[in-house]
C-alpha cells in the first residue's frame, strides 16, 4: 500500500528549557538542565520541569480561569504552530483541520484540587463542587480548548497512552491526514502533571520518583546514582501536511515523518519489556523502508528509573551493535519527563539535527552504569556527527506496555 | 448592608470571573449579559461566589433574579440582612 508522504512544516512548544525551539535547542547544546524545585501539595519542594510561557498571550484571562493548564498549554502550543508554519486562519477551512494531542493522563490536577478545596475550606459539603469540574477533566480537554480557543471546526480529540502519547498524537496526525479526514493536523502531546501530587506521590510509592539536593542534578538517565523520574510539565504540537499540499504552498519543510510503530508489551502495568521494545524499534524501521545502519541518531526514552534505563538499553543494544554507528542520546535528563508531552518535545529538541549535524548529548553521566552502556551513547557534551544527521529515530514508552516508535527524515525530494 | 453595598458585592464578584470585561460604565438597570461578555457558566459562577464568599444559596428557579444589578440588589439584600441578622 502506498501512503501519503507526510511533512512537518510547523512546530510550538512549551518546555522547562523556553518557549521556542531555538531557544531550546540552545539549551540542549549547552548541556543546561531547566530542572528547578517546585512546591508540590503535601509533599514540599521537589525537583520537577515547570514551563513559563506567557498564558495570556494567545487566551483571555476569563479563558484562563475557566479551562486547564493542559489546555493552556496546548492553545499557546498551536498558535505558536501555525505561526511558525506560514498559516494564517483566515485563509484555512476551519473543518480541515484537525487536532489530535497525546496525553498520559488527564483530569488528575482538577479533580485533586477540586476534592482537596472541599475537605480543606467547606467541610465536604459537595454543593461547593464546581460547575467546571467536567468540562475540564473529559479526556478530550486540551485538544477541545484548543479548537475553541481558534474557532476550528474539524476533529478533534486526544489520545491517552501513557508516556509514548507524544509519539502517538503525531502518529494519529499521521494517519488522519493520509486517510484524509484533515488536510492540516495539529498533533503532538501535553502535560500538566505536575499540578497534581498524585503523579509524584504515585511515582515515590512506586520507589520511582527522583531525589536529590541540586534539581538540575535529579534527572540522571544511565548514571549509576540515578533513583528516578522528575516530573514536568510541557507541550509540542506539530504542523503536519501531506507533502503534496505543502509544495503546493511552497511551505517550509522541517523533516518528513518516514515511518512509525506502536505496539503492546502483554506484560505487565509497570515494568517494561526489552523483547517488545525491540521489536517495535524494528518494526519501525521496517515501516520507514530503512535499514538500522541509516539511523544516524536515537532520541532515547530513558527516564532515569533503575530498571526502566536498563530494559531500554537491552533493547538498544540489540538492535545497535559495537560497531553502529548511530549516536543515542536523551532529553530527560535536561528537562525531566514531560510525560504526554514527551515524545513530542524530545523529537523536537533533535529536529535542528538534520541541519547542524550535532547530537546533543544525555547530561547528569557522572559514573555510567555499566548496565547501560550502550555504543554511540552521548555522554554529557555535545557531538558533530561526521557525515551529519539525517535520519533520526524517537523512543517513547509508556505504562501498561505501551511502546512507540517514530522515524524522520531530513526532507529531500 | 444597603442595594449600592450589594450591587458593589456583585460587580466586584463578576470583575473576578470575567476579568477582561470593562466595569467603568455598567448600568444597573440594564441586564448584565446585555453590557457584559457572560454566559450560562459565569452566572453559576456568581452563585458559587455568593455561596462560597457570602453564605447565600440561590436556587435554581430564582437565577433569573441575578439578571441585572438592579434585580441582584433588590433580591439579594433581604439575604445580606438575614445573614448579618444570624
Amino acid at each position: 500500500m502506498k501512503h501519503e508522504r507526510i511533512v512537518i512544516t510547523g512546530i510550538g512548544l512549551t518546555s522547562p528549557l523556553g518557549n521556542d525551539l531555538e531557544t531550546f535547542r540552545k539549551a540542549l547544546l549547552a548541556g543546561q538542565s531547566g530542572v528547578t524545585s517546585f512546591p508540590v501539595r503535601n509533599m514540599g519542594d521537589l525537583p520537577s520541569g515547570v514551563c513559563e510561557f506567557e498564558q495570556t498571550k494567545y487566551q483571555k484571562r476569563k479563558e484562563v480561569r475557566v479551562g486547564t493548564r493542559a489546555g493552556g498549554i496546548g492553545i499557546f502550543c498551536a498558535h505558536e504552530a501555525l505561526l511558525n508554519a506560514g498559516l494564517e486562519l483566515d485563509n484555512l477551512d476551519p473543518s480541515r483541520i484537525g487536532t489530535y494531542l497525546g496525553i498520559t493522563e488527564h483530569g488528575n490536577v482538577e479533580t485533586e484540587t477540586e476534592v482537596c478545596q472541599l475537605f480543606d475550606h467547606y467541610d465536604e459539603e459537595v454543593k461547593y463542587w464546581s460547575h467546571h469540574h467536567n468540562p475540564r477533566t473529559v479526556a478530550n480537554n486540551p485538544a477541545g480548548e484548543i479548537t475553541v480557543n481558534l474557532g476550528l471546526t474539524g476533529p478533534h480529540y486526544t489520545v491517552g497512552a501513557a508516556c509514548a502519547a507524544g509519539n502517538a498524537g503525531i502518529i494519529q496526525g499521521v494517519q488522519m491526514l493520509r486517510l484524509e479526514e484533515c488536510d492540516v493536523a495539529l498533533a503532538g502531546g501535553v502535560s500538566e502533571s505536575i499540578r497534581a501530587y498524585g503523579i509524584f506521590a504515585g511515582f515515590k510509592s512506586q520507589g520511582a520518583l527522583a531525589t536529590h539536593e541540586d534539581p538540575t542534578k535529579a534527572s540522571r538517565p544511565f548514571d549509576r546514582g540515578r533513583n528516578g523520574i522528575v516530573v514536568s510539565e510541557g507541550g509540542c504540537i506539530y504542523v503536519l501536511e501531506r507533502l503534496t499540499d505543502a509544495r503546493k504552498r511552497g511551505a517550509n519543510i522541517v523533516a518528513e515523518i518516514l515511518g512509525y510503530r506502536i505496539n503492546s508489551d502483554g506484560t505487565d502495568y509497570v515494568l517494561p519489556n526489552p523483547e517488545r521494545q525491540e521489536e517495535c524499534i524494528r518494526q519501525a524501521v521496517d515501516n520507514a523502508g530503512v535499514n538500522l545502519a541509516d539511523i544516524d541518531l536515537v532520541s532515547s526514552h530513558a527516564t532515569s528509573t533503575p530498571q526502566g534505563d536498563e530494559q531500554e538499553c537491552k533493547a538498544l543494544r540489540n538492535v545497535f551493535d559495537e560497531n553502529s554507528s548511530t549516536l543515542i542520546n536523551n532529553t530527560k535528563s535536561f528537562i525531566g519527563h514531560s510525560m504526554g508531552a514527551a515524545g513530542a518535545l524530545e523529537l523536537a529538541g533533535n529536529l535542528p539535527s538534520l541541519e547542524d549535524g550535532y547530537a546533543h548529548a544525555t547530561i547528569n553521566v557522572d559514573e555510567l552504569d555499566p548496565n547501560c552502556e550502550l555504543p554511540g551513547l552521548v555522554m554529557n557534551e555535545a557531538i558533530q556527527k561526521k557525515d551529519g544527521i539525517s535520519i533520526i529515530l524517537n523512543n517513547s514508552f509508556g505504562m501498561l506496555g505501551i511502546n512507540s516508535v517514530l522515524i524522520l527524515k531530513k526532507f529531500t525530494d | 448592608m444597603n442595594k449600592e453595598k450589594v450591587r458593589k458585592i456583585v460587580l466586584d464578584i463578576i470583575a473576578e470571573i470575567a476579568p477582561d470585561e470593562d466595569f467603568s460604565d455598567v448600568k444597573p438597570e440594564i441586564r448584565l449579559r446585555d453590557q457584559l461578555d457572560l454566559d450560562s457558566m459565569d452566572f453559576l459562577d456568581i452563585v458559587m461566589e455568593l455561596r462560597k464568599q457570602h453564605g447565600i444559596d440561590v436556587p435554581e428557579a430564582e437565577y433569573r433574579q441575578l439578571e441585572s444589578l438592579d434585580s441582584c440588589a433588590d433580591y439579594l439584600l433581604p439575604k445580606f440582612e438575614a445573614g448579618a441578622a444570624a
